[in-house]
Formats: C-alpha cells, structure tokens, sequence
C-alpha cells in the first residue's frame, strides 16, 4: 500500500522531490531498488556512485524519458511538490519543461545557436519575437555563454567547441524556465576550464533551482555538492550532507568508493 | 481524443495505405479474371496452347513456356556477366573509378525499358536475322535485351553484397597465403552468396514483369515456340499487345493472364523473402 | 602439367576483365547510339509543336505536358501517403503485428509488374471509378507504383536522424507530433526528396501502365480528365508501329536527357546529403 505523503514526516512535506519505495524496470531488470529519498529545494544534490548504479535511469525517470523506452515499468511513487508525477492527469510535455534536463554529451541540436535556445519556449507557444530573444539571451548569459557567442547567434550550434556546447544546452535547459535541474555528468569530456565555468555557474543557480547532479567525479562532488546519495547497483547506499558522506561516511562501501578502492 | 491521439490514429489509416492498395489490385483483378478461368476450366487455360480469342479458345501455355524461355534466357546472360562486374568493381579495379561508374551503372538501371527494346529493335532483331536466319524477332533477342535490363539490378546488389562483407574476411584469407582470385572465388563470393541470390530474384522478378520491350522484339506470335529463334508471346506481352481492343471474355482473359502473373510473382517473392531471412540466420 | 594457382589466378582475372569490359560497354553504348542519332534532332521547335502527321512530323509538346501533369499527380498524391506510412512505422510503432502487415504490403507492392498496375489502373480508375483514359488515371496509377520507392526511402531517411535529437526534444518538452515536425522531418527532408526524385523518374518512363489508363492521345489536354500520352509512350508507339524512326530516336534521346537530368539531381542529394553529417 502507497504511503500516503499527509502521513510522512514533517520535512518531507515540504521537500521539492519526494521518491517512495521507488523501483524501476527495464523489462524484468531491476535498475533502481526500493528508493526512498526526499530533496530540499534550493540545493544540489549530487547522485554519486560506479557506472551502472542506476543514476542516468534515476533522471530519465524523473521526466519520464523512461516512458519513451519500450517495456519500462516501476513501483512506487515520485512526487514534485506533493503532485505525484506518474499520475494519469500529468502532462508530459508540461512535466519536462519543469525539470530541465542536460545529458552528458554535448547534443547540440542541427539548428542556429538562438534556434537551439529558443527551441524549449517555441513548444510553449511563444512566438513573439521580442519575448524569445530576451529568453535567449537571459538563458546564455545564465550559462556563462553570452559573452562568446552574442554576435553570431544565428551560426550552426553545431560549429561550437565541446565546452561552449554543453554550456548551450544549460542555457538551452534554462530557457524553459524549469524548476528543477537534471545534470547527467555534464562535464564529462570537457576541458578543466570548461569544466569550472559549469561548476561556478551552478553553485550560482542553485538560488533559483533545485539541482540534481551526476557528478563526473568524486571530486567534483565534494566541490560542489550540498548533498549526496551514494547509489550501488540500483540501491542508495547512503545518504547526507557532502561534508558528513566525504569525511565520515557510515558505510563500509561509500567508504570504500570514496577512497578509491573501486570505481 | 486529444490533438496526439487523432495524429497517431491517422497516421496508421495512411499507413495502412499499401496493403489496402494491394488488396485492391488482387480484388479487382481477381474479379476480372476468375470468372474466366473457372469458365474455361483451369487446366484448358494453363494447359490449351491455342489462344484464338475470336474463337473463343483461350489457352496460354504458349505464353508461359515463352515467358519461361525469355527469363530463363536473361538470366542465362545477366547473372554470369553481372556477378562479373560486380566483382570488377569491388576487387579489380580502383575504389575511385568504382565511384565513378557505380552512379553510371545505376543511370542505366533507370533507363526507361522502351529504350532497351528499341535498340534491339534495331540493332539486334536485324543481327540475328542476318547472323542465324528466321524473323529476327525471338526469344534469343528478347533474353539478350532482357539480360542487359536486369544488369544494372544484379551488379548493384551483388556489389553491395560483397563491399558488405568485413574486410577481416579478405584480410584473413590473404593472410593465410590465398591469392587474390583464391579469395574471391573460395570465400568472398560464397560469402555474399545470399545477397548474390536475392539480386537474382529481384532480377528475375524484374524479367517476368517486363513488357514493352519484350513487345517490341519478341515477334509476339502465339504458337507454342520451338526454338530460341521462334517468334512468341510471354505472358506480359498477351497482355500488353491485346487489352488496347479487347472486350468481353477477350478482355476477361487477359486479366486471367494477369491472375497467373500475379501467382507468380507473390511465389517468386515469398521465395526471396525466406531466402532472404535463411541468409540472415 | 599442372596450372599453378597464380596463372589460374591471371586467366581468372582476365576473363571478369574482358566480360565486365565488353559488358558496360554494350550498355554504355546502347546510351550513346539513341544519343548520337537523337541529339542532332533536339532543337527547340521539337519541345514546342505538336506532333503531325501522326507524329512524323512536328513536335513532341504535349507529351511533354502529359509527362509533367501525369508525374505531378503522382507525386502529389504518392509522397503524403508514402511519408506518413514511414512516419507511423518509424515513430509510431515498434515492431508488431501492424507493422508487419504494412511492411509485407509495401514489399508486395514493390514487386508487382507494371503491366498488373496497367490492368488495376483501367478496371479501377479508368472503368469503375468513371474517370476514363485521363491524366487522373494515369497518375494515380503511377502512384500506387512509385509508393513502395517512397516508403522505403522515407523510412531510411527517418532513421538516419540520430535518436539523440529525438531525445532532447522530447525532454525540452516537445510531443510527438512536435519532434517529429520540427526536428525529424526537417532532418529527413534530403533523404525524402531522394526518394521523390526516384519516384520521378519512375513515373517518367513508365510506359505499360500508362497507356492502359492515360490512353494514347496527343492532343494537348485541357483537364485531369483528357488523356494523354506520356514521352515514353509516344516514344514507344513510333517505334513499334514504324512510323518514323528520327523521331523516335529523337524522343528516345529527349527522354534519356530527362531520366540523366533527374538522376544526376538525385545523385548529387544523396552525395550532399551523405557528406552533410
């Protein structure tokens, strides 16, 4: 029987994402096992753990991405302020647009760097001309991207380098206007430079947005973090405060992960 | 329903579009010809190897055994010479002139079919009249035309099928001390023998099919043909020569003709097809 | 005495040369010959007049406007259908049952002999549906024909663009309908317009199913329902009644031009097309 989130604990309810006894299924695999984790709003939570641990299908499941995989199935109950969103009235579109979503390669789409941007708000319904371009130039500079590219907005996207391409798609990702940032490893494969200017423009949006972050790294984590949950082979192993999981961590495995004993 | 739903239902109603088409086709020549052929008795149709529709006697097996003849006769010619340029191009010769002429060859492959009949036609019917004697008009012109029509089919797929084949293929049989023709004969070819075959199919698909150009050089005589340089009829051609004034149980027979045309071309395909899928296995 | 395997190798190698040589080179010059007693003949007076004297004389105009309104309808009423159908397989469905079924359709259909679509076209459309030996009749004829070519290149087309695009508009917040609007189709457009162009030139030279329904008229026709006669089957009719054999080389060498004109353009797509990504 589905907890019922009026019977749970006075800080869940006033989480901004609340996972209950959540498990996910590519056909009969289990990738996620029996999830429970509630996030804060206005912080970044890290999504720590070796490949295969269940973190990418933890974001696809969260906009429902999953749902476009034939054969996908799951039990338990995601909410976003308190809406559980595999409700049968949740509209998908609209769902996605809350939860903005950075894959880690750069997918720049086949379009003008403005198109790219402006893409997100065109679905909404926005056409006027004077309201995109103010999304679009508040969402690259929100992104650390305007500066590099304000004179050739209409150039192919797919002309910038690795690094200004990933930041397009957070600029991409903001000019929805979302509530909640999905960031899967968004520096993998990107240079050291690159890779801080991303870092430093999240430590600024988590003001405005909740952010859910696959780190590339331990220590990427450890820099930019707030929270963390340890993820092993689909479970959450442990989760707390950055400071308490990197310094004390209860478990013998995050210990052992953390260190470096395996990866 | 929302706006996505009707989309989605709309696009499988267009989808849907092919095989209603088929249906229809099979339908609507089926009602033609069938009433026939149970008038006639299916064994005097298939069987009778007088076709007079004036006197009401319809029987094609003239066409069938011509049909049988013409095909055999392209194949006899395509598929040696095809599968020959097919290895020209991918093994003989350089990968740059290759590029060249594949567009080329496949130029000729869109080369409309009356083209192909006019030339032989002209070039051809006049030959073998001079070179062998009897109208010129016959199934040795028609399999030769024929036979260069199904070409450009043959040597483009059994090309694709060997430029398929992983180079570890070729690597490993060289590298075992093969020649080169060693290894195109012993293991490349036998290699992309299921493509090889599937391009024969299309090829002979393609042969039966074929009318105009068959009209124009095979004499279209109705008699049961007796040598490669008899005149005859294939089963396009009856066709093809008679509907412009045919009526009533003529025209009747004719779209039986096209019954029996229709047999075997869906049998040559389910060949292809189970072939095809045994080749994939 | 035994023949080594390198002179078997050399024999080998010199039979494929001499039977692929002499055999491009009899089609190559099956091309050329139309061409050379045809291309003298093309001046503009030809593409203009009409034909007289039962076409011995004059011009090859209004078969040229058959080609044309007989090719347009095709492709008009062709390309919807055969786009949607890849549409719905591509984006709509996974492999099941339906889409087994159309694809079996479609395979079918690719396969079935000109001269049967001749024999539907005119039980069909020409008889049943009262439409008459016209330029309708024709083209859609020629539709059911040329529907196969366009599927199939449709549906390659609808797979090249790579699933991440689909991806992310999807998480951007786009429907189905919308990805494939804005980011599929627009993707596909090359590929697709290949896949017309083969349509064209399919309907261009069709001959066996065009005179059973389009008739063999050439007056220049005044509706979708005059008949006409295409190029192809104006070519084949002056040559198989012998009435003149300069215009029929001159309409044969009109004829290959067109065929190397839409080939070359659909080449040049593809090429663009492949050498774009």
């Amino acid at each position: 029987m589905p907890i019922r989130l009026e019977e749970s604990s006075f800080m869940e309810k006033q989480a901004k994402i609340a996972i209950q006894n959540f498990h996910f299924y590519y056909g009969t695999f289990m990738a996620l096992k029996d999830l429970n984790l509630s996030i804060q709003p206005n912080q970044i939570f890290a999504i720590l753990g070796p490949a295969r641990s269940g973190k990418t299908t933890l974001l696809k499941s969260m906009n429902r991405l999953t749902d476009l995989i034939f054969g996908t199935s799951h039990t338990g109950q995601i909410f976003i302020d308190s809406q559980e969103i595999y409700g049968p009235e949740i509209s998908l579109p609209e769902l996605r647009r809350r939860l903005g979503m950075v894959f880690d390669l750069p997918t720049a789409l086949p379009l003008s760097i403005f198109e790219n941007v402006a893409y997100g708000p065109r679905f909404k319904g926005l056409s006027e001309k004077s309201r995109l371009e103010e999304i679009v130039e508040k969402s690259l500079q929100a992104a650390v991207l305007w500066d590099e590219v304000k004179d050739r907005l209409q150039s192919s996207a797919l002309r910038l380098s690795g690094g200004q391409q990933q930041r397009l798609c957070i600029a991409r990702m903001l000019a929805l206007e979302p509530e909640i940032l999905m960031l899967d490893e968004p520096c993998s494969g990107l240079d050291p430079i690159s890779t801080a200017s991303i870092e430093e423009s999240l430590t600024k949006l988590k003001d405005k947005y909740t952010i859910l972050l696959v780190p590339h790294n331990i220590q990427q984590a450890s820099r930019v973090a707030d929270r963390v949950g340890f993820f092993l082979e689909g479970k959450m192993v442990e989760e707390g405060s950055a400071f308490d999981l990197f310094t004390r961590p209860k478990n013998k495995k995050t210990e052992d992960y953390i260190s470096g004993k395996f990866g | 329903m929302s706006k996505e739903k009707i989309l989605e239902k709309s696009f499988l109603l267009i989808a849907l579009s092919s095989i209603s088409i088929l249906a229809l086709i099979a339908f609507f020549i089926f009602q033609q010809g069938i009433p026939l052929i149970w008038k006639v008795g299916l064994n005097s149709f298939l069987l009778g190897d007088r076709w007079f529709p004036s006197k009401e006697s319809f029987g094609i097996f003239p066409m069938i055994v011509g049909s049988f003849w013409v095909t055999l006769g392209s194949l006899i010619v395509g598929v040696p010479l095809g599968v020959a340029c097919a290895v020209f191009l991918c093994e003989l010769i350089p990968p740059t002139i290759a590029m060249i002429l594949r567009p080329m060859i496949q130029l000729l492959g869109a080369i409309p079919s009356v083209i192909y009949g006019f030339w032989g036609l002209i070039v051809l019917v006049p030959l073998i009249r001079d070179s062998f004697g009897g109208p010129g008009l016959s199934i040795l012109a028609g399999s030769l035309v024929l036979g260069i029509m199904i070409l450009p089919t043959i040597i483009s797929i059994s090309e694709d099928s060997l430029r398929a084949l992983p180079r570890t293929y070729k690597e490993g049989a060289l590298s075992l001390g093969a020649t080169h023709w060693q290894t195109i004969w012993r293991v490349l070819l036998p290699s992309a023998r299921s493509g090889i075959v599937a391009s024969i199919i299309l090829g002979m698909g393609r042969a039966i099919g074929e009318t105009m150009a068959m009209i124009m050089i095979l004499g279209n005589a109705t008699q049961l043909p007796n040598s490669i340089l008899s005149s005859a009829r294939t089963l396009t051609t009856n066709i093809g020569i008679e509907m412009g004034y045919a009526s009533g149980d003529h025209r009747q027979a004719l779209f039986a003709t096209g019954v029996v045309l229709f047999f075997i071309i869906m049998g040559l395909n389910s060949l292809a097809l189970i072939i095809s899928r045994k080749g994939r296995a | 005495m035994k023949i080594s395997r390198h002179h078997t190798q050399g024999l080998a190698k010199g039979v494929i040369w001499v039977a692929a040589f002499s055999t491009l080179a009899v089609m190559f010059w099956i091309l050329y010959q139309v061409l050379r007693e045809g291309l003298p003949l093309l001046h503009p007076d030809f593409f203009i007049q009409a034909p007289r004297q039962m076409g011995r004389a004059g011009g090859i105009f209004p078969t040229i406007i058959g080609t044309i309104a007989l090719t347009v309808v095709a492709i008009v009423i062709a390309t919807p259908l055969g786009v949607g159908t890849a549409i719905f397989l591509q984006e709509y469905t996974r492999e099941s049952g339906v889409s087994r079924v159309i694809r079996f359709g479609t395979d079918c259909l690719a396969g079935v002999p000109s001269i049967i679509f001749g024999l539907f076209g005119f039980v069909f459309f020409v008889i049943f549906l009262r439409m008459g030996w016209s330029i309708l009749s024709g083209g859609l004829t020629l539709a059911t024909m040329i529907l196969p070519t366009i599927i199939c290149t449709a549906e390659e087309a609808i797979k090249s663009v790579p699933y991440t695009y689909r991806e992310v508009s999807f998480a951007l917040g786009g429907t189905r309908w919308q990805t494939i609007r804005k980011m599929v189709l627009p993707n596909a457009f090359p590929g697709i317009l290949t896949g017309v162009l083969l349509g064209v030139g399919r309907s261009v030279g069709e001959t066996a199913a065009v005179i059973l329904t389009a008739g063999s008229s050439f007056i220049t026709p005044d509706s979708l329902f005059s008949p006409i006669r295409t190029m192809a089957v104006h070519f084949y009719i002056l040559a198989r009644e012998g009435i003149s054999m300069e215009m029929a080389y001159a309409t044969g060498a009109a004829l290959i031009l067109l065929i190397l004109a839409i080939n070359t353009v659909a080449n040049w797509m593809m090429y663009r097309y492949a050498h774009k990504a």
